[in-house]
């Protein structure tokens, strides 16, 4: 690219993942003491900002991220299902902290065996709670997954 | 066992029915009451003026699953006049697991009966809305009886198939 011309060549795929993937909207789904972490990756110490992931909207209609954030049990299922088929496309799902993820050692009546008996999971953060450099680097992998994916236009 | 407190020497001289037994270790009293007084004795430690518990902290129960009789419900009071803490336990039968409700007494136990009944099954005769507080309606039994299969669960939606590798 020249300095005079001002143009340059890409595929329609990677412009569009490297968009999206520094645009990320999250949706907090906070059930559980993971969200204290939640808090500390999203302020100012760890700054998810930095990511391109800085603005929690509260509306599954506004958002593409979808953060579990703690334990899920049964009786919220149902919740966490809806929430999840609210949002429009692309959308992409986080599991944050080992309770979202397997159950974590509540393994009893009440708590969902993780929430991909409930939804697709595309990343997978372990931890009781996971430490923010741990979320951060879901986080990337979760961005790399978006900039190499096939990118559908809806 | 520890010298018995003035306030547990209060109770059984003034119930010599009810009580069966009665514990006192470092200034923790317990009397076990029969479920038949129950509200007799609560309602007197409640009112009579040496005693004043005015505050129900908790009800709980233990489910001691083998042994007769099968429950135990536990009543935590505590006089914010007097600075005096009781708990008192009523043994409760598997065969008749019921027992008076004491909403009537302490408005405050609504809740935590509805609580023991969700989780222990325990009915609270004379409740006025006896129903699950924690589980949901399509929940089947009562998950802190010792006999619940333990990790037994009651999805409400239908779960996705999960490919597991270990
Ligand atoms: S993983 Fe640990 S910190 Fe996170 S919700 Fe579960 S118990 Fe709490």
């Amino acid at each position: 690219m020249s300095g005079e011309a001002g143009f340059l060549t890409t595929k329609l795929d990677e412009m569009l993942g490297w968009a999206r993937k520094y645009s990320i909207f999250s949706y907090p789904f906070v059930t559980a003491c993971c969200g204290m972490e939640y808090m500390s990756v999203s302020c100012a110490h760890y700054d998810i900002d930095r990511f391109g992931a800085g603005w929690p909207r509260f509306s599954p209609r506004q958002s593409d991220l979808l953060l579990v954030v703690g334990t899920v049990n049964h009786k919220i299922a149902p919740v966490l299902r809806k929430v999840w088929e609210q949002m429009a496309e692309p959308k992409w799902v986080i599991s944050f902290g080992v309770c979202a993820t397997s159950g974590g050692f509540y393994d009893n009546y009440a708590t969902v065996q993780g929430i991909d008996r409930i939804i697709p999971v595309d990343v997978y953060i372990g931890g009781c709670p996971p430490r923010p450099e741990m979320v951060l680097e879901g986080l990337m992998l979760l961005q790399k997954k978006i900039a190499s994916q096939k990118q559908e236009l809806f | 066992m520890a010298v018995e407190s003035a306030l547990i020497k209060f109770v059984k001289e003034k119930f010599p029915n009810f009580v069966i037994s009665t514990h006192s270790f470092r200034n923790d009293d317990t009397i076990v009451i029969r479920k038949e007084g129950l509200k007799q004795v609560m309602t007197f430690l409640k009112t009579d003026k040496n005693t004043l518990f005015n505050m129900l902290v908790d009800i709980t129960a233990v489910d001691n699953l083998g042994s007769e009789p099968r429950f135990e419900v536990i009543y935590h009071i505590l006089s914010l006049t007097l600075k005096l803490r009781l708990r008192i336990k009523v043994p409760v039968e598997e065969m008749e697991a019921e027992v008076d409700s004491i909403t009537s007494i302490w408005p405050g136990a609504n809740w935590f009966e509805r609580e023991v009944f969700d989780m222990f099954g325990i009915i609270f005769k004379n409740h006025p809305d006896l129903k699950r507080i924690l589980m949901y309606d399509e929940f089947e039994g009562h998950p802190l009886r010792k006999d619940f299969p333990l990790k037994k669960q009651f999805p409400r939606i239908q779960m996705r198939e999960v490919k597991t590798k270990y």
